[in-house]
């Protein structure tokens, strides 16, 4: 998570050396968010190859058509990451609902497959959901998940680190949790309208 | 702040040593052993509701000593709103894992960006001698990507052959990276950008290098990637605007300068053996460069040699010409013909007696054979002249002297 804060004036930017066409804005792109998109892809669809497939739309999407991101309505990395969330749980709507069809089964089992599929889409959105929120989250509170989290730190250590209390490290661990559960809460992930 | 905490710890002793965090399985450790967990105290520690609450995020994150540890889970026992949050905060923490892919095959950039560019071509392309710059940062930058935290003081030996034997020069990873950012310096000067460097006065790649390397108290870290990586996005973002004429736009390295076009080259060429020396320090798997440019990087070496031989011949490293002053510019002199096999290869005749001289099939009198990839090794110092693996036939003096040069392309 947490690489560096992204200014929106880089958002802004890429947005229009992509509008410009220039192919070295392209490369930019792929290089900062190809393993976030590669990721959320292989996280809903669990299939290399329909990762990478996923990957590619994505970038030729926002490649032949960069105005449909509106900087005014947040980082280009959440619409990145929505966009490719929405065409990741196409895709495995379309597969699966493929493979209901086709194959010969029953109707208790096709109820069941139906209902797996939707758990599948459900825990998508959630980790779409909750990818969001780390990201939009106050950059403190993201800092001290990241340094408990991703590098172990204890909250002593994350306090010394930090330069806060030790009490304001226990409270930034405890918020950034709170809002991060709010993911599991019912709702679309934000940045789109319903992609689900 | 923290003293009320403080009366109450069991220990009351504020300059407690690190804690170490408890096991946790929802990490993916790659394998790492945890140091053991201290011994809990006999007696759970006795903490007032606000702080056991305030310990929940940290609990949850498995951040707290292990007294504290046990002390919450006491308390969940006893309290239904903390048990209540406490649930919820675990399974939050379930949430947090990196999106990223950390294995992304090298080979989709290229394939995405290409079938980008086929549905909507760019209107400012990159240029074919900046492509392999592009292409080798962006693969390095990915195994970076994969690496730890510890992995970044790996040491590295950088080694080249500096006109009469192999040297070379201990770094870590972090330092090969920082070597990097200083010797593309060279380039971002060139095109007017800002100099890694700032205004230290060092010239040349190796200068730079040391320059960096001792700008600083502590040795580089992982920090060094973003710089590194901004400035080698926004060489390729800044040739791309500099049209073909700028391609002759001089970049100096010191006691030599290049066209931009061939430090281009020279600079991707630099950043896959580098990433070679990355990847085998760190014993992770790394491909040679994509053939058409292999190709490019070979086409420069091949282009270099003649000006390379005639430096040597003057310093007295290789036998003088049998024809000296003699071959006027621009007329066929005696030539080696180097024949590169594998996908980047291709064929080269190289004028033996000038830099000046245009290689000619007529006066061939040796011919050499080499694997791509063999001769990338050459000529980036790793393996020595007198052991390349190279077909050869004719006149032995010639061969001799051109594997030399070959390997005096190399530079720290």
């Amino acid at each position: 998570m947490a690489k560096k804060d992204v200014p929106p004036r880089w958002d802004r930017k890429m947005q229009q050396r992509l509008a410009r066409g220039e192919a070295a804005a392209l490369g930019e792109l792929y290089d900062r968010f190809a393993s976030l998109v590669h990721g959320l892809a292989h996280r809903v669809l669990g299939d290399e190859h329909a990762a990478d497939s996923i990957t590619r739309e994505v970038f030729t999407q926002v490649w032949e058509h960069p105005d449909a991101y509106d900087p005014r309505q947040g980082p280009l990395r959440s619409w990145v990451a929505a966009l490719t969330h929405r065409l990741a749980v196409q895709r495995l709507r379309a597969t699966e609902t493929a493979a209901l069809t086709a194959g010969d089964i029953g109707s208790a089992e096709a109820a069941q497959a139906a209902e797996e599929l939707e758990r599948k889409v459900r825990r998508a959105s959630v980790a779409a959901r909750a990818d969001y929120i780390v990201h939009s989250m106050p950059t403190p509170l993201r800092a001290a998940l990241e340094l408990a989290y991703f590098q172990r730190r204890d909250y002593r250590q994350t306090a010394v680190d930090l330069g806060v209390t030790e009490d304001e490290a226990r409270r930034r661990l405890r918020l950034g949790l709170q809002l991060l559960s709010t993911a599991h809460d019912a709702g679309t992930p934000p940045g789109y309208g319903g992609g689900a | 702040m923290s003293d009320a905490f403080e009366a109450h710890d069991g220990t009351g002793d504020s300059g407690l040593p690190p804690r170490i965090p408890l096991p946790r399985s929802s990490v993916e450790d790659g394998g790492q052993p945890l140091p053991e967990p201290a011994d809990p105290p006999p007696v759970a520690l006795e903490l007032p509701h606000d702080v056991l609450k305030s310990l929940l995020g940290a609990w949850a994150l498995a951040a707290c000593s292990t007294a504290e540890s046990l002390a919450v889970e006491v308390h969940l026992g006893d309290c239904g709103a903390c048990a209540d949050e406490a649930r919820r905060l675990r399974e939050a923490v379930g949430l947090l894992h990196q999106p990223e892919s950390l294995d992304l095959d090298p080979g989709l950039r290229t394939r995405v960006l290409e079938s980008c560019l086929d549905r909507r071509p760019a209107r400012i392309p990159l240029p074919a001698w900046a492509a392999p710059y592009d292409a080798e940062a962006a693969r390095l930058d990915a195994l970076l990507q994969d690496i730890g935290d510890a992995e970044w003081h790996t040491p590295v030996r950088l080694r080249w052959f500096d006109g009469q034997a192999p040297t070379s020069r201990r770094t870590t990873v972090a330092g090969v990276i920082a070597h990097l950012l200083s010797v593309d310096g060279l380039v971002a000067v060139a095109l007017g950008l800002d100099d890694p460097l700032g205004d230290a006065p060092a010239q040349g790649p190796a200068g730079r290098t040391e320059a960096f390397w001792q700008a600083s108290h502590f040795p580089p870290t992982r920090a060094v990637r973003v710089p590194w990586r901004e400035q080698s996005h926004q060489l390729v973002q800044t040739v791309s605007f500099t049209g073909g004429g700028a391609g002759r736009l001089g970049v100096s390295y010191g006691d030599f300068a290049l066209p931009l076009h061939d430090a281009m080259l020279d600079r991707a060429f630099e950043c896959w053996v580098h990433a070679e020396d990355i990847a085998e320090a760190v014993d992770y798997p790394y491909g040679p460069p994509a053939p058409r440019h292999l190709h490019r990087m070979i086409d420069l070496a091949a282009r270099m040699l003649p000006a390379v031989l005639a430096e040597r011949r003057r310093a007295g490293l290789a036998a003088p010409g049998q024809t000296p002053h003699l071959v006027p510019a621009g007329r066929p002199g005696r030539s080696l013909r180097l024949e590169i096999e594998g996908n980047g290869g291709g064929e080269w005749l190289i004028p033996l007696d000038s830099p000046g001289a245009v290689g000619s099939a007529d006066h061939e009198v040796a011919h050499v054979a080499l694997d791509d990839v063999e001769f990338c090794r050459l000529a980036a110092g790793h393996v020595p002249p007198e052991e390349a693996a190279a077909g050869q036939l004719g006149d032995r003096a010639a061969i001799r002297d051109v594997l030399f040069a070959a390997a005096s392309l190399s530079r720290m």
